[in-house]
C-alpha cells in the first residue's frame, strides 16, 4: 500500500541508511480496516480551562470500547502504558495564562504516544470570544496544534476541533474520526462544529447502511476509492463517470455491488438527466431518495496563465466547479430526490488553498469549491443536511505516478507525515463526512494532506 | 382436467440494454473471443442495473460464427460474469436474426410466467473466426485419433497430402447458391430497380443520425466501452454523398450481362465484431428492483422465403413476416411512430419498402388486397442503423431492441415501434415494441 520509499525506510537496511543520512523516515500509517478497534491503546483526557466536554468525550470513547485513563501529572512522569491518543479539552479558556495547564498535560502525555498516535484538542471558536484575552487564548490553540503536528513522529497526528456553545452533541463523530485509522493522513487540521440535530445509534461497522450515495468521477483513482469505502460502510453507490470511462466504471460498480451511470456531468442537460435517473431508480426499491452526493470528478489542464487558452480555462471550470454548482442546485430544486439529512461532499484541492504554478484554472476552480460549500452551508443546515469540502494534498494515484521522480518525491515528502497519502485516505474522510452522525460538520473544508507545508 | 381457455399471458417489459461499441473486422477486437465480448457485455448490463450476484430467469444468446469449443457459449459467459452462477442459459442461432429471436424467446417465457426476468443477447466476431480443416484431412485426423497401434497411426499420417492443409475459412455466402449475401442483395436491388444514389442517401442519413445520437448522449446508457473503443468504429460522422459516390461497386457478378452493380463498401455493412444484451422482465420484477420499464415486446413473427428455387430475394423474408404480424394485431404499416429496418445493405431497406408499396407484389406474393403502403422516412432508423454502427450478425437484434425501447420511452407512453431484420437462409424476424 505505502510508497516505495516508505517501504524502504521501514526495512532493516533502509532504517540504518535513512537514519545515518538524516533522510526522511516516513512511518507506515495506521489505517482503518473493518473490525479494527477505534484505538490500539488507551486514551488520556486532560483539561485546560473550565473543560465542559470532558464527560462527553469520556462517555463517547468508553462507549466505543476505548480505555480512558486519568491524566498524567505535571511532574512529567512518562511511566505507564503507551497511549493510543491524547485528548485535551481546552474549552472554557479565559486567558493565555490558562494555556500553561495545556502544556503541563500535553508534554508528558505525548511522550507516551504509540506510533500513529493521535493528539486532539477541543476548544471554543476564537470568533465568539468575550474579550481580547479570551480570543487570544482560543486562537493560541491554532498555533499549538499545528506545531504539535510538526513535532510528532511515527505517523502520529494532531488536530483541533472548535466546539461552539450548543454544539456539544456534534463532538462524537469528529472525535471518533480523528482518533481512528480513518484519519490516517489528516493532520494539523482545525475543524469548527455547528449545533445540529445529531442522530445516534448508528452501526459503527456500517455507518452508511441503507444510504444511497452518488459518486462522480468514480471510474478510477480517488473516485473509485470513495465508491469502495462508501460501499464498505454500507451504502448503495451510484457510480458516475464520463461514457468514455464506462468500462472501468462498470468494473468499479460490479466490484462493490453498485450501479454505473455513464454521464458527462458538463453536458447542459446533465443535472436534469442525473435527477431523472435518480428519481427513476432510487425513489423506491433500493431506498427512496439520495442521501449522499460526492462531487469528485475533476480534471487538470495545466499551463502558465500567460500561455493558457480559453479551452483549458473553460473545461477545468466546467468540470471542477460549475458542474458541482449546477448538479447541487438541480438536486435542491427537485423536491423528490434529495433526502432531508443529505450529505454533500465536494472535492477541492490543496492547490485551491495554496495555489500552484501552472494551475491557475485548477486552483481557481478548487478555491471556488471552498467558497461554495461555505455559502451553501446555512441553507443545508435548515434541512438537517450538510455540505463540506475535502482538499486532498499529495495523493499517490496513477496521475502522480506519471510525474518526474524528483517532483514526485519532493511533493510527497513536504508534509509532517513525510509521505504521500493514498486515495483511501481521501475516501475515508469523505465517508466520515457522509455519516448521519456528522450532522454538526457543515460548511467546512477538511484537508487530507498529512499537514502539508503548502498553503498551511 | 384440461381447460380450453388460453393461459393468461402478459407482455414482457424491456428494462434496458447494453452493448460494446462495434469494431471493424480484424481491428480493435481482433484478439477478443466471442466469450470475451459477450461476458463484458453482460457485465456492463449487470453494472448498469445492479444485478451483481442476482439470478435472472434465463440468459439466451448466440453467435453466428462459432468455434466448436463454444458449444455452450452463453452459459460459459454467464459463469464468467457477475451474475449468480446459478443462472441458466442456452444458445440460439438464427443467422442475423439471432439477437432478436433471443429477445423473443425470453419475452415469451416471461409472457407465459415461466420466468420473471431474462437477458437476451448476441455476439459475433469475424476476426477471431473459427477455421475448419477440409473433410478429407478431418477424416484422417479422426482415424489417427482412434488408431490403436503405432502402425495404424503411421498409416493414417501417410495419407495426409500437402493440399489438405489449407483450412476452410467461413464465408459470408449462401451454401445452396454459392453466392455472397451481397450478390444476392444486388440481384434484388436490380430487380426492384434500386438506384445507387438512393442507397448512398440512406447510408449518409444512417451515419448522420447515429453521429447525432452519440452527440446528444443517446448511447450513454446503451453502450459500454470495450478495449479502448468508445464509439462504433465504422461510424463516419463526415460521410457524404460525394465521398460515397467515389466508391466502386463491389457486387454484381451474378447480374445479367450489361447490368452494373450499385452496391459499394459504403452502402453495404462491413464485417464487424461486437456484442449486445437486453434485460427483459415482468413489470412486477422491474418494479421490485426499482428498475424502469422502457417498452413492452408486444408481438413477433418470423418468415422464410425460397430464394433457391422460388424466385424470391434472399433478404425479402421480413416483407412477408410484417403483414402477418400486422393483421394479427389489427394494425396497418402506418400505425407506428418508429421503424427499425436493419440495414444489412441500403438496398435491402429500400427494396423492402418498395415491395410494401407495390400493389401487384402485395397482391401476388403477400396475398393482400391492397399494398401496405409507404413509411414516413423521418421515422425510419432515427438513431442510425447497421450501415453506421456495423453489423456483428447476432448482436444487431439486441442493439435495435434496446435503442428502440429507449426511443419509445423518451417519446412517451403509447408509442409503437416496428423492428424488421433479414437473415441468411432467406429468413426474417420482425417484432413490435410499445411504450
Amino acid at each position: 500500500m505505502a510508497d516505495w520509499y516508505t517501504n524502504f525506510a521501514n526495512s532493516g537496511f533502509g532504517t540504518t541508511i535513512t537514519k545515518q543520512l538524516g533522510l526522511p523516515r516516513p512511518a507506515v500509517l495506521r489505517r482503518y480496516e473493518p473490525g479494527q478497534p477505534l484505538l490500539p491503546g488507551p486514551v488520556v483526557i486532560g483539561s485546560a480551562g473550565q473543560g465542559r466536554l470532558r464527560d462527553t468525550v469520556s462517555a463517547v470513547l468508553k462507549d466505543a470500547g476505548v480505555t480512558v485513563l486519568s491524566p498524567v501529572t505535571a511532574d512529567g512522569s512518562t511511566d505507564g502504558e503507551k497511549l493510543g491518543a491524547v485528548v485535551l479539552d481546552a474549552t472554557g479558556l479565559s486567558s493565555p495564562g490558562d494555556l500553561a495547564s495545556a502544556h503541563d498535560f500535553l508534554a508528558p502525555a505525548i511522550k507516551r504516544l504509540r506510533p500513529s498516535g493521535r493528539v486532539l484538542i477541543l476548544a471554543d471558536p476564537p470568533q465568539a470570544a468575550d474579550s481580547p484575552a479570551q480570543a487570544a487564548a482560543r486562537q493560541a490553540i491554532d498555533g499549538l496544534v499545528r506545531s504539535i503536528g510538526k513535532e510528532l513522529l511515527n505517523g502520529s497526528t494532531a488536530n483541533a476541533v472548535y466546539v461552539p456553545e450548543g454544539a456539544e452533541a456534534s463532538v462524537a463523530s469528529p472525535l471518533k474520526f480523528f482518533l481512528s485509522g480513518r484519519s490516517a493522513y489528516v493532520d494539523g487540521q482545525l475543524l469548527t462544529l455547528s449545533p445540529a440535530d445529531v442522530p445516534t445509534g448508528e452501526d459503527a461497522e456500517k455507518p452508511l447502511a441503507g444510504k444511497v450515495a452518488v459518486v462522480t468521477g468514480a471510474a478510477r483513482g480517488i473516485g473509485a476509492a470513495i465508491a469502495q469505502v462508501m460501499a464498505r460502510d454500507g451504502a448503495h453507490v451510484v457510480a458516475v463517470d464520463i461514457p468514455a470511462a464506462g468500462d472501468s466504471l462498470a468494473k468499479v460498480a460490479n466490484e462493490i455491488g453498485g450501479t454505473a451511470l455513464q454521464l458527462d456531468i458538463t453536458a447542459s442537460d446533465a443535472p436534469q438527466r442525473l435527477v431523472e435517473h435518480l428519481r427513476e431508480r432510487h425513489h423506491a426499491g433500493v431506498g427512496p431518495g439520495v442521501d449522499i452526493v460526492v462531487h469528485n470528478a475533476g480534471i487538470t489542464r495545466d499551463k502558465l496563465l500567460v500561455n493558457m487558452d480559453a479551452a483549458r480555462w473553460n473545461s477545468v471550470m466546467a468540470v471542477n466547479l460549475q458542474a458541482q454548482l449546477d448538479i447541487t442546485q438541480a438536486l435542491l430544486d427537485d423536491g423528490d430526490v434529495l433526502n432531508d439529512g443529505a450529505r454533500i461532499v465536494c472535492v477541492s484541492s490543496q492547490s485551491g488553498i495554496a495555489g500552484n504554478r501552472g494551475q491557475t484554472n485548477y486552483a481557481a476552480s478548487k478555491a471556488g469549491v471552498i467558497g461554495m460549500v461555505r455559502a451553501w452551508a446555512p441553507q443545508f443546515a435548515e434541512r438537517n443536511a450538510t455540505i463540506n469540502a475535502v482538499a486532498p494534498g499529495f495523493i499517490i494515484t496513477e496521475m502522480t505516478a506519471k510525474m518526474p521522480l524528483g517532483t514526485r518525491e519532493v511533493g510527497s515528502r513536504i508534509n509532517s507525515l513525510q509521505q504521500g497519502g493514498l486515495p483511501v485516505d481521501v475516501a475515508e474522510t469523505i465517508a466520515w463526512l457522509s455519516q448521519p452522525g456528522s450532522a454538526g460538520v457543515n460548511g467546512q473544508t477538511v484537508r487530507v494532506c498529512g499537514q502539508s507545508m503548502l498553503g498551511a | 382436467m384440461a381447460s380450453n381457455s388460453k393461459p393468461a399471458t402478459r407482455k414482457a417489459a424491456i428494462v434496458g440494454g447494453n452493448r460494446i461499441p462495434f469494431a471493424r473486422s480484424n481491428s480493435t477486437y481482433g484478439q477478443a473471443s466471442n466469450q470475451d465480448m459477450l461476458t463484458a457485455t453482460i457485465d456492463g448490463l449487470v453494472a448498469r442495473f445492479g444485478l451483481q450476484g442476482e439470478q435472472v430467469g434465463e440468459v439466451v444468446a448466440g453467435a453466428v460464427l462459432k468455434h466448436a469449443r463454444d458449444f455452450n457459449l452463453t452459459r460459459e459467459s454467464v459463469l464468467g460474469s457477475r451474475l449468480d452462477a446459478s443462472t441458466p442459459a442456452y444458445d440460439v442461432q438464427q443467422a442475423c436474426g439471432t439477437g432478436l429471436e433471443a429477445a423473443i424467446l425470453v419475452a415469451n417465457k416471461i409472457a407465459l410466467g415461466q420466468i420473471e426476468s431474462g437477458i437476451a443477447g448476441g455476439v459475433d466476431t469475424t476476426s477471431d473466426a473459427p477455421l475448419a480443416v477440409g473433410d478429407d484431412l478431418r477424416r484422417i485426423l479422426i482415424s489417427l485419433n482412434s488408431a490403436k497401434t503405432l502402425q495404424d497411426r503411421l498409416k493414417a499420417i501417410a495419407r495426409i497430402r500437402p493440399g489438405m492443409i489449407a483450412p476452410e475459412i467461413p464465408r459470408n455466402a449462401e451454401p445452396r447458391t454459392g453466392l455472397a449475401m451481397g450478390e444476392h442483395a444486388q440481384l434484388t436491388a436490380h430487380e426492384w430497380e434500386i438506384g445507387r444514389e438512393e442507397q448512398d442517401e440512406l447510408t449518409v442519413r444512417s451515419h448522420q443520425n447515429m453521429a447525432a445520437a452519440y452527440e446528444r448522449g443517446f448511447f450513454d446508457d446503451l453502450v459500454t466501452p470495450f478495449l479502448g473503443l468508445t464509439r462504433d468504429q465504422n461510424l463516419r460522422p463526415d460521410s457524404s454523398l460525394e465521398k460515397l459516390a467515389k466508391l466502386k461497386p463491389v457486387f454484381g457478378r451474378a447480374l445479367p450481362d450489361g447490368a452494373e452493380g450499385t452496391m459499394t463498401a459504403g452502402n453495404s455493412t462491413p464485417l464487424t465484431d461486437g456484442a449486445s444484451a437486453v434485460l427483459l422482465a415482468s413489470d412486477e420484477w422491474a418494479a421490485e428492483q426499482g428498475l424502469p420499464v422502457l417498452a413492452h415486446l408486444v408481438d413477433a413473427q418470423t418468415a422464410a422465403v425460397d430464394y433457391v428455387h422460388g424466385g424470391e430475394g434472399l433478404l425479402m423474408a421480413p416483407v412477408y413476416a410484417v403483414p402477418k404480424m400486422l393483421a394479427r394485431n389489427g394494425l396497418t404499416l402506418q400505425d407506428f411512430d418508429f421503424y427499425e429496418i436493419h440495414e444489412a445493405f441500403a438496398s435491402t431497406v429500400l427494396a423492402t419498402m418498395k415491395a410494401w408499396e407495390d400493389p401487384a407484389y402485395c397482391k401476388e406474393k403477400l396475398g393482400l388486397d391492397a399494398p401496405l403502403g409507404s413509411i414516413d422516412r423521418s421515422k425510419l432508423n432515427v438513431y442510425g442503423s447497421s450501415l453506421a454502427a456495423g453489423h456483428p450478425f447476432a448482436a444487431t437484434g439486441g442493439r435495435i431492441v434496446a435503442s428502440l425501447a429507449k426511443t419509445l420511452h423518451q417519446a412517451g407512453p403509447g408509442k409503437r415501434g416496428l423492428i424488421s431484420i433479414c437473415a441468411a437462409g432467406g429468413q426474417g424476424v420482425v417484432a413490435i415494441l410499445e411504450s
